[in-house]
């Protein structure tokens, strides 16, 4: 019997852990954990492979961390179902956990479409530790990838593979890289820089086969596109993006729609059982309803709030909405919320300098920040991010917004005074 | 716990506060130095925003729960246990700047290397920090300030 069992121990366990430990010292803590690596950042695993992170710089907390927090842990190991009558987690292996308070923190898994020969040696994913220490003992000189998908995870891992001097080719299904991320003019930017690395980007297609090796068929050879192009390679990465592990929840009456279903408080529809980070449906505060977001600082945050909740502090879950910063070849991005605007509702205001790589952007509706995008000049991207989540009406001051000189001393002192404290 | 309180009516933007924060953050920790001869050149952590008349300094407001630290991607930003304050080891920063994309005062800096921010530390080891030591105006203040 363990007051808290924590199944996951990522960027959400981590967080529901150092909240529990905040106001509960003593309840007895349990984290599952399918990984046997201490608690690492996720969204590093691409500078790990790239060779400009060790093990070392990548530990999300220290290695104390469980025992500084007296919490039993239960690593190598995975949670496999869940009896909600007698209240316990049931391990493989057999053992059963009771529990009071549960969290599913159990993430997302890679989405592995069905291509033909995607079985063979040298297809990889790419979302976790193992994943890039397998890709990185094939890493090579000269030898070639074909990543498929141009997303987040796509052009990280490409990032990586170039700067380890491999060729790379992405291959795209829409018409641009980073499509749901960025705007176009700013896909643009990142387009660019890439392609004058060594990348090549195909978009529009996608790969329909995996071709072996004229010597050794069960080995990556090449790949074939839709419109049967073959691209030769030694490997290939599937980067198309995550869906939630839900396995656990199977055939309870734990709501579900394509992630777990949690309200401002992380809790499902089941009392006392929580859910937070890429396995949940939380609040978007610019949806102004639930979405699934795969976002590293969205689960730690939705983990906190769950431990406060879990251990009696009732705390609202602020919300987090898609919140992207870049830095891909060195070109600093930050992008929030709705970026591409094609409705009229919308109201955007642009200043682009293209020479010097610069573009800002912000979308508003009826005078509210509902998205922005900042390229090069992102110090005070955080103000306009502030305002955006806060629902302030920027009406009397948006044109200042995109200005060159835009900070806190360009708000009205009002403003100023209430929302920032700056001055008093 | 103290902070550093920003007085816009004195500010008089003489940018001083910048310059005694750069050399405090130098290798040398003299000031011609600093400016001339260290590669890279540090960055002042405090930065006067100007829209005359006004103007004051910004710099880390070391929040209660800072956004910053729940947002860091990869640990480096992290509130100390002994102080309270909002640390940063930039050995482990990865550079992502999600800590700038969610600072409510945009107060985190990117680093004049582009590989990892820059934070105000309020000067460990001064009595008093640099910018608010050398502010000709009194215009920064280093005060108790209840949360």
């Amino acid at each position: 019997m363990s007051k808290y069992v924590i199944v996951g121990g990522s960027a959400g366990g981590i967080g529901a852990v150092e909240a529990i430990r905040e106001v509960d010292p003593v309840g007895t803590i349990t984290v599952i954990s399918e990984e046997t690596f201490p608690q690492y950042s996720r969204p590093m695993i691409a500078d790990y492979l790239s060779g400009e992170a060790a093990l070392e710089r990548m530990k999300y907390r220290d290695d104390h961390f469980w025992e500084k927090n007296r919490v039993q842990t239960l690593t190598g190991r995975r949670a496999v179902s869940l009896d909600l009558d007698e209240r316990c987690v049931e391990l493989d292996g057999g053992d059963k956990i009771s529990f009071e308070k549960l969290l599913i923190a159990t993430g997302g898994k890679p989405i592995i479409p069905k291509i033909e020969g995607g079985d063979k040696d040298g297809v990889f994913t790419f979302t976790d530790l193992s994943n890039a220490e397998g890709l990185a003992a094939e890493l090579e000189k000269g030898k070639r990838a074909v990543v498929i998908g141009g997303g987040l995870i796509g052009v990280s891992v490409a990032e990586a593979l170039v700067k380890r001097e491999m060729k790379v080719t992405i291959v795209e299904l829409k018409d641009r890289i980073l499509n749901l991320i960025l705007d176009a003019a700013t896909s643009d930017i990142v387009e660019k820089v890439i392609r004058e690395a060594g990348v090549s980007i195909v978009t529009g297609r996608t790969v329909q086969r995996v071709l072996g090796r004229r010597d050794d068929d069960n080995a990556v050879g090449g790949v074939v596109l839709a419109n049967d192009e073959e691209i030769p390679c030694d490997l290939v990465v599937i980067a198309i993006g995550v869906v939630p592990r839900t396995e656990l929840i199977v055939g309870t009456e734990v709501k579900v729609k394509r992630g777990i279903i949690v309200d401002r408080f992380m809790r499902t529809n089941v009392p006392d059982v929580y859910a937070c980070g890429d396995v949940a449906e939380a609040y978007d505060f610019v949806l102004d309803g639930n979405r699934l977001l795969p976002l590293w600082p969205v689960a730690h945050l939705g983990g906190r709030v769950a431990g406060y909740n879990m251990v009696g502090k009732k705390t609202e879950y602020q919300g987090g909405t898609v919140m992207s910063a870049l830095k891909y070849f060195d070109i600093p991005i930050i992008s929030a919320g709705i970026t591409t605007s094609e409705s009229d509702s919308y109201e955007v205001l642009i200043d682009h300098r293209p020479e010097r790589k610069l573009y800002k952007k912000i979308v508003l509706k009826n005078n509210v920040i509902v998205g922005m995008t900042f390229v090069g000049d992102i110090e005070k991207a955080g103000i306009i991010f502030h305002f955006m989540k806060n629902r302030v009406n920027v009406r009397e001051f948006k044109q200042g917004l995109i200005s060159e000189n835009f900070g806190l001393v360009t708000l009205p002192a009002s403003l100023r005074k209430k929302l920032f404290m700056v001055g008093n | 716990m103290k902070r550093i309180i920003a007085k816009e009516e004195a500010c008089i933007g003489c940018r001083l506060c910048e310059v005694y924060c750069l050399v405090q953050h130098s290798k040398s920790k003299d000031i011609i130095k600093a400016y001339k001869r260290e590669n890279p050149r540090p960055l002042s952590r405090v930065r006067v925003e100007e829209n005359r008349p006004f103007s004051f300094g910004v710099q880390r407001r070391h929040c209660e729960d800072p956004p910053c630290v729940i947002a860091c991607l990869s640990g480096a930003m992290q509130i100390d246990e002994e102080n309270g304050l909002v640390m940063h080891d930039a050995e482990k920063c990865m550079g992502c700047w999600t800590c700038i994309m969610v600072c409510p005062y945009g107060a985190i800096r990117m680093d004049i290397s582009g590989k990892v921010v820059a934070k105000c530390d309020l000067c460990p080891g001064l009595d008093v920090p640099a910018c608010v030591a050398n502010c000709p105006n009194e215009a920064l203040m280093y005060q108790e300030v209840t949360p």
